[in-house]
């Protein structure tokens, strides 16, 4: 089924350096990754965001074809924001047809955007290839504890995601099993105008709300048959802890938004 | 319906770093009206043979024949041979979805283009031949229904589709031990009332061995062993060698053969294995 090829969100095993690092560090570190590509202004500046991220993944150890491929889930996107800026941007026109006109400036802004979004994309999956999902929600988890101050339930915010993340895959397997049961039964997901599609629907759907009901009652018993009562006074399996390595990729994050902030101001394409 | 698969062969994520063979070089024919078992290890590619069987996967390569049409056509025949092909899946109690019973039994035909009357009456007689009262549960919501009534429920309707094979992928997994009796001696009566060629896929060899006329064994994508089940229950350490095992009273015949008491091990019923032991007890 096609909803399995989406690698987007996938985490993919490995014990390379990047793997290693604290997720704290990494969710930082991709943060503010994410914040420079929109800090930056020129295709220099891209070019060095491109070369670091490029040697990230490189170290990685995640096959360059295996992120591509979560490109593949959002290539819409991509290809919309680009044509919508091709068409939309005001500037000196050099092909006019009717009402659709695109402009010198349009088509660099086309690029610019289009690169942008490739790198975002680039940039978060491998926050989420190389950290499995648990060691990223405790992550999140830690990072958020201070607004708990301020009324922001950290862990259980953290539990629901790490709960939601741990069963699409199951979701996913019960949705194909269901829509093949009623296939078996002659029902048609894929033809027919929306409205009878929709309708089509609803054979899916019931049942699947049904599993999901008996899914959260069964897991929602056998934690409190574990004694689970929230986040209060919890302590971890595998507690984190800052390494030389997370010093290490601190002081590169640092040097790296530094760079990428002075690049910003020197007069460039 | 006679049912042919001519080396059928399947690739899960063909070309991935996960590819794995599902199914390879399988070939088999049930002919109309028999009643076969499919056993084999978890994974062995049961639940892949079957999706195959009526064109809910389609093979990489080989071919699925029933009654001579290849059901993976594009044409009319073919969508019919697929509809005379019922699978039931495991668990096909959460299939259920509609607001009655009478209603989700009605859904398989209406889908098939059969006018309401007709699928009332379809999903009457198939109701009856499961065993659940019409005017009874009839208007009531499937889902307030017990777990082995629901089932038959399920069963019921794929049968309102009037298949001619009916497949059944372990109709008793989670069932109680009355449950399990009953839901079988449901199929044998389903066998004989309707004549249907049935596969029945099962983890219990006792039943396999029951009820079977034939038996097909699959082992990592391959079929293993196809026969009678006084030929594939012979092959004792062949079976064990796969993860399967014979039926209880032979399992138990073999042991007493290993401790020194002359007996016949290749007897697959427990009167006879009784008899049997009998027997060789006065012998000796």
């Amino acid at each position: 089924m096609a909803i399995k090829d989406i690698t987007l969100g996938q985490y993919y095993p490995g014990d390379s350096v990047i793997h290693r690092l604290d997720p704290r560090t990494k969710l930082i570190g991709t943060v503010l990754f994410l914040v420079s590509l929109f800090v930056v202004k020129s295709f220099t500046g891209f070019l060095f965001c491109a070369i670091c991220l490029g040697i990230l993944v490189k170290l990685s150890g995640v096959p360059f074809k295996f992120m591509a491929r979560g490109l593949k889930a959002v290539m819409f996107l991509i290809v919309f924001t680009a044509v919508i800026n091709l068409f939309m941007t005001p500037g000196t026109p050099i092909w006019q047809f009717g009402i659709l006109k695109i402009a010198r400036e349009g088509i660099y802004r086309a690029v610019f955007m289009a690169i942008r979004l490739v790198m975002l994309i680039f940039g978060s999956s491998l926050l989420t290839l190389t950290t499995k999902p648990v060691a990223m929600t405790d992550g999140m988890e830690r990072l958020f504890r201070p607004l708990a101050k301020l009324g922001l339930p950290s862990h259980e915010l953290a539990m629901m995601m790490t709960i939601a993340l741990r069963f699409i895959p199951t979701l996913l397997d019960e949705t194909d099993k269901i829509m093949k049961a009623q296939t078996a039964r002659g029902a048609d997901f894929e033809s027919g105008n929306l409205r009878e599609r929709a309708k089509g629907l609803i054979p899916l759907l019931v049942p699947l709300f049904v599993s999901a009901f008996r899914i959260a009652a069964d897991l929602a018993m056998a934690m409190e048959a574990r004694c689970y009562r929230g986040g209060d006074g919890r302590t971890r399996m595998n507690g984190m802890a800052f390494t030389r390595l997370d010093r290490i990729a601190a002081v590169l994050i640092v040097l790296y938004f530094a760079a990428v902030i002075a690049i910003g101001r020197l007069p460039l394409f | 319906m006679r049912i042919e698969v001519r080396d059928l062969g399947y690739i899960y994520s063909e070309g991935m770093p996960f590819e794995s063979v599902a199914l390879e070089g399988v070939s088999f024919t049930v002919e109309s009206g028999e009643f076969a078992a499919v056993i084999g290890h978890t994974g062995s590619g049961k639940s892949t043979l079957l999706m195959h069987l009526n064109g809910l996967m389609k093979p990489t390569h080989g071919c699925v024949l029933a009654d001579g049409i290849d059901i993976n056509e594009k044409t009319k025949e073919a969508r019919e041979a697929r509809r005379k092909v019922g699978l039931v899946f495991q668990y096909p109690e959460y299939q259920l979805f509609e607001e009655t019973v009478l209603k989700d039994v009605c859904f398989g035909p209406k889908n098939y283009g059969f006018s309401p009357e007709e699928c009332e009456a379809k999903a009457i007689s198939a109701l009856k031949l499961v065993g659940i009262d019409p005017d009874v549960k009839g208007s009531v919501s499937p889902f307030e229904l017990s777990g082995g009534e629901k089932r038959r429920v399920a069963i019921a309707g794929v049968l309102a589709m009037d298949p001619q094979v009916l497949i059944l992928d372990e109709p008793t997994a989670g069932l109680d031990p009355k449950g399990h009796q009953d839901i079988l001696d449901m199929v044998k009566k389903i066998h004989t009332d309707r004549n249907l060629t049935i596969l029945l896929v099962s983890h219990n060899m006792d039943d396999a061995a029951r009820l079977a006329d034939r038996i097909l064994v699959l082992d990592k994508g391959h079929l293993a062993m196809d026969g009678t089940p006084q030929e594939v229950f012979s092959h004792y350490d062949e079976l064990h060698s796969i993860g399967l095992s014979t039926p209880s009273a032979s399992e138990l015949l073999h042991l007493l053969k290993q401790k020194g008491l002359n007996v016949n091990p290749n007897i697959f019923d427990e009167d006879e294995a009784a008899e049997e032991i009998v027997r060789a007890l006065n012998n000796k």
